[in-house]
């Protein structure tokens, strides 16, 4: 350990690791880029690629990110653009779960689709594009629909859920599991030129409040569709909310939900 | 009595952003939302006067109430 300690400290170039001494470092002690990383990172050594994080988190708190595990429901609109952006954050261990494959009609807004991997698993594909993007990020995919009987057995061990599904059954099964493992819960949604997001901690039943005892499974969504603009939006917005409250950092959407309407640019910031 | 409403997103269609309009005393939201014509699975969030209300309260003269569509794409 004090030979990784040394070769990553003889390594450093000003004060920031780069890739290749992460590679050659993994190669020289048998050990995985996550390995590798998570030494640097308690070493207080920040990999290169972080360096335009700095200003905003420092080395410390990227170490919380790396430690962090985040799950996904869904990899498609929403969930894309989510695990793109947890990725580079530099959060560590990303659990992606999605039963479907790609399809034509995801091409217009789902950021992990393009034609060569139509018919494939989105789970799969999340998986190859985070190694891609760093290969220290451990992405578990998993090929099953989210639902209350697999529930507790996906999410026990994560820090914090991520909401990127398709319809207001699930998204229902999704808030009580997490209300029952006490872990908080990232909401988002979208239709059409309009989302909504909140995040929803143990005992605030934000999202039962929401939608009730809606029987229906699709809300505006059903007519409006989805166009390429609005998943990025709100995705990024639960993306800040997922690192903010893994850093404990500013003032989340607790007991609040805003609702975005980008065809008239209103954003309601509504208390419940 | 006057009740103010808000209808947002694509509760709007056809409709309005804002109105105030006259109710009889003692009216209901499900029965303000029957009224302007809007189907009552076409309302998910309801608040009244910024508080969260549930379809069947009672409205007082003055109440202002924001009406939401349901959203549930990802």
């Amino acid at each position: 350990m004090e030979a990784l300690h040394d070769f990553l400290l003889t390594h450093v170039q000003g004060d920031l690791l780069p890739w290749q001494a992460q590679v050659e470092a993994g190669e020289h002690f048998g050990l995985t880029f996550g390995q590798v990383e998570e030494t640097a990172l308690k070493l207080n050594i920040l990999p290169s690629r972080y360096q335009r994080n700095r200003q905003t988190i420092s080395t410390a708190q990227q170490l919380t990110l790396f430690q962090s595990k985040v799950a996904v429901i869904g990899c498609g609109g929403l969930g894309g653009y989510i695990i793109e952006e947890l990725a580079r954050l530099g959060v560590g261990n990303i659990k992606a779960i999605d039963p479907d494959v790609f399809e034509e009609h995801n091409l217009n807004r789902q950021i992990l689709c393009n034609i060569s991997v139509l018919g494939k698993s989105k789970a799969e594909v999340a998986e190859a594009r985070v190694r891609d993007i760093n290969p220290a990020v451990h992405l578990i995919p998993i090929k099953d629909a989210f639902s209350k009987a697999n529930g507790v057995e996906l999410l026990h061990d994560v820090n914090v859920t991520v909401d990127a599904l398709d319809n207001i059954p699930t998204r229902i099964e999704l808030a009580e599991t997490c209300e029952t493992l006490g872990i908080p819960l990232i909401h988002g949604t979208i239709g059409g030129w309009y989302g909504q997001i909140t995040t929803q901690l143990p005992g605030d039943q934000t999202i039962q409040k929401i939608y009730g005892q809606r029987s229906e499974v699709r809300g505006v969504e059903k007519v409006l569709g989805n166009p390429s603009f609005t998943p990025a939006i709100i995705a990024s917005m639960e993306v800040a909310e997922t690192c903010k409250l893994l850093l404990n950092q500013g003032t989340s959407l607790h007991k609040r939900v805003l609702f975005i309407n980008i065809l008239d640019m209103e954003i309601e910031d509504i208390r419940i | 009595m006057r009740i103010t409403i808000k209808l947002f997103a694509t509760l709007r269609t056809g409709r309005f952003d804002i109105e105030t309009l006259e109710f009889s005393p003692g009216v209901t939201i499900d029965q303000v939302i029957k009224e302007l014509g809007i189907p009552e699975k076409e309302v998910t969030l309801i608040f009244v006067n910024g508080h969260h209300a549930d379809i069947h309260d009672t409205l007082s003269d003055g109440d202002t109430i924001d009406l939401f569509p349901p959203v549930g794409g990802g």
